[in-house]
């Protein structure tokens, strides 16, 4: 017990917490963005591993590391695209156009990495994003090596969660949104495109993903590994139906789940003699498992998720 | 503006020909990935087709790597048909695999008879009861299926590393994460002497027959399509929706688990983390161009076993990266999905019809 309450109170244990937490943000508000209107994004995972490979790559080809979080948005943006021209215009079920998407995304980020590193042992590195120092802030005892020593896009992040819940909440664009998620044919009654509300939704969700992965590559570590996102995109599905497709619970899940995770690498340091490793890292996946279990049974999806609609039809 | 006109009668042509088309457009698309990578395109189409089907040795090679994708295929034509979104192929033909070392290895006491029979039903078994707790908690609790497969695929490659690092390890192994080997009288036997096809072959074409009889001609795989087609009509007619359920996905992992057993007891003869360079997934695209039919199953993960044969071998000759493989693979899979529209639909394009 003294063991867990050392780790608890640790500072640097709430920091990695917020670090392996800010990737599932960014994934966990694009697919709960691309939700709401009503698309389910599978092509997350992909889109993940294409973020992490662009933005790595560019930085790496010269590039600065916010061009770089720009060009995995970019890049994000247009498998996005690709998925809603498949899922919103043209219909297709969500579920293959996803796995579709991201088999896609998958494979040409590996293919593009290969092609342009035929033959490197190691990986090449990158310097990537370094913590912000924030006068006063960062030197606060705890709270400022738990929450202020995170690098720029951790703080992105953050922003992003109040800025994605004011624009849904609080603006007729995120209402138009919400609208077109629950009843389609009220929207187009109102005279705006469920054509456009949905792919526009699915592009921005889809940017967002991909600067989640940007964050591995360039600012968790500093290269690109294959498997590198490793579920991370699944799990993000999972966290959207636990956090009731609302920004600020996304945010809790997101932190819990990383909180976890911290958890459970620093328990594997103290209990990792008498039980396998592999036990510890199987626990992230079974606790989405887990939370998606618990929340499924009261979820409230949104109403039109899964469906597609035709100008006209009821 | 495009839109769509649903046609009153799909012919059987059109249907047939729209993955074909799909296939044929991804597999000419794979010319701009040759051309980034640098490599003489002709050259290049030239190899594919030599190693994938220009000797008996390319054959045998192309029959191997089909065997696993029929039977990953046909888990998701199965389980799709009924909307059961088993994305967890993956990690059903680890636990069939891990089953079948564990029971072939010499494990269990069983006279040498006994031995194949015993391999085959252990590893469809562990893969059914895989799927069977996803199935359950769909149709018990309401959690998706897609994202509780998707992330147990995680979990039993991780089970599956913990069993090869630790009680299962061969202990000749010289520390190598890898599993005792099959016994000899465990293994499927191969159909041509000296070359990599086996009997796991004949075991996915005869999974292939059942099942297409089970679809077509019994009163449980009429009630997987109805489910499918519509649950809670099904259930209104007396359909047992639940149950239909628990039975397609009971199947579905158990095709799975076969595949895992033909890569371990019909090819490499132990176990290894890295067995599958992703048959589940790849199921997926196979059911998907086979337009979930059975037999069309056959037919779509022999494309797809030459897409990987074949790259492989061009890829070895011109060093253009073997991820080229997955490419064309996941490139078929957009493609068959929008040549579906065609098939359902007349497409317009403003006012004048794109299609007859």
């Amino acid at each position: 017990m003294i063991e867990i309450l050392d780790i608890l109170v640790n500072p640097n244990f709430w920091a990695a917490a917020i670090r392996i937490a800010t990737p599932l943000i960014f994934g966990v508000l694009g697919a709960l963005i691309c939700e709401r209107s009503g698309v389910l994004n599978l092509g997350i995972e992909g889109i993940f591993t294409a973020g992490a490979m662009a933005g790595w790559m560019a930085v790496w080809l010269g590039a600065d590391l916010w061009t770089g979080v720009a060009v995995a948005a970019a890049v994000g943006g247009a498998f996005g695209l690709l998925h809603a021209v498949l899922t919103v215009p043209f219909g297709l079920s969500q579920h293959v156009s996803g796995i579709g998407v991201t088999l896609f995304a998958t494979s040409l980020s590996y293919f593009a990495y290969r092609t342009a590193l035929p033959d490197v042992s190691s990986p090449p590195r990158i310097t990537p994003f370094q913590p912000l120092k924030i006068e006063g802030l960062s030197d606060l005892p705890f709270i400022g090596t738990a929450l202020f020593q995170q690098t720029p896009l951790t703080f992105l992040a953050l922003f992003l969660v109040l800025a994605v819940a004011f624009i849904l909440n609080r603006t007729p664009l995120g209402f138009a949104i919400r609208a077109v998620g629950d009843n389609p044919a009220a929207v187009e009654a109102q005279g705006l495109s469920v054509f456009g509300l949905r792919v526009g939704a699915v592009i921005v969700g889809s940017a967002l993903m991909a600067i989640g992965g940007a964050f591995l590559t360039m600012s968790a570590f500093d290269a690109f590994f294959f498997g590198m996102v490793n579920g991370r995109g699944w799990i993000c599905i999972a966290l959207v139906v636990f956090a009731s497709w609302r920004p600020g619970k996304a945010l809790l899940g997101a932190l819990l789940f990383g909180a976890f995770d911290a958890f459970q690498v620093r328990l594997q340091t103290e209990v990792g003699a008498f039980v396998p490793g592999q036990i510890f890292l199987m626990l992230p996946y079974l606790l989405s498992i887990f939370a998606l279990v618990v929340a499924a049974r009261k979820a409230d999806y949104p109403r039109a998720l899964l469906k597609p609609y035709f100008k006209g039809q009821r | 503006m495009i839109r769509f006109e649903p046609r009153e009668n799909v012919s059987t042509r059109r249907a047939v020909g729209a993955p074909v088309f799909a296939a044929l457009i991804a597999l000419s698309l794979a010319a701009i990935p040759i051309w980034a990578a640098g490599a003489d395109i002709a050259t290049a189409y030239i190899l594919m087709v030599n190693g994938a089907m220009g000797s008996v040795f390319a054959i045998s090679e192309l029959l191997a790597r089909a065997t696993p994708l029929i039977l990953t295929g046909l888990a998701a034509a199965v389980a799709f048909r009924a909307k059961l979104w088993n994305i967890g192929g993956e990690g059903q033909l680890y636990a069939g695999a891990l089953a079948a070392v564990a029971v072939g290895s010499g494990g269990f006491a069983l006279p040498p008879y006994a031995l194949i029979p015993a391999v085959l039903v252990a590893g469809a078994l562990a893969g059914a009861l895989v799927m069977l707790v996803p199935t359950l908690l769909k149709v018990k609790l309401g959690a998706d299926e897609v994202v509780t497969t998707l992330l147990l695929n995680f979990v039993i490659l991780l089970f599956v590393q913990m069993m090869l690092e630790g009680p299962m390890q061969d202990p000749m192994g010289m520390g190598w994460p890898q599993s005792e080997p099959v016994l000899e009288e465990a293994m499927l036997p191969q159909l041509i002497a000296r070359m990599r096809v086996h009997a796991g072959l004949i075991v996915a074409l005869v999974a292939a027959i059942f099942a297409a009889i089970l679809m077509r001609r019994t009163v449980w795989g009429f009630e997987i399509r109805a489910v499918g087609a519509n649950p809670s009509a099904a259930r209104h007619a007396g359909i047992p929706v639940t149950a239909t359920f628990v039975r397609v996905g009971l199947l579905s992992g158990a095709f799975a688990g076969l595949a895992g057993v033909g890569e371990v007891a019909g090819l490499k003869g132990y176990l290894t983390a890295d067995l599958s360079p992703g048959f589940g997934y790849a199921g997926i695209v196979v059911a998907m161009l086979a337009g979930l039919s059975p037999l069309g199953v056959v037919i779509a993960a022999i494309f797809v076993a030459g897409v990987f044969v074949g790259a492989d071998s061009m890829s070895r000759a011109l060093g253009v990266s073997s991820y080229l493989a997955d490419l064309v693979v996941a490139m078929s899979l957009l493609c068959v999905l929008i040549s579906g529209l065609f098939v359902r639909f007349h497409v317009r394009i403003g006012g004048s019809r794109l299609t007859d």
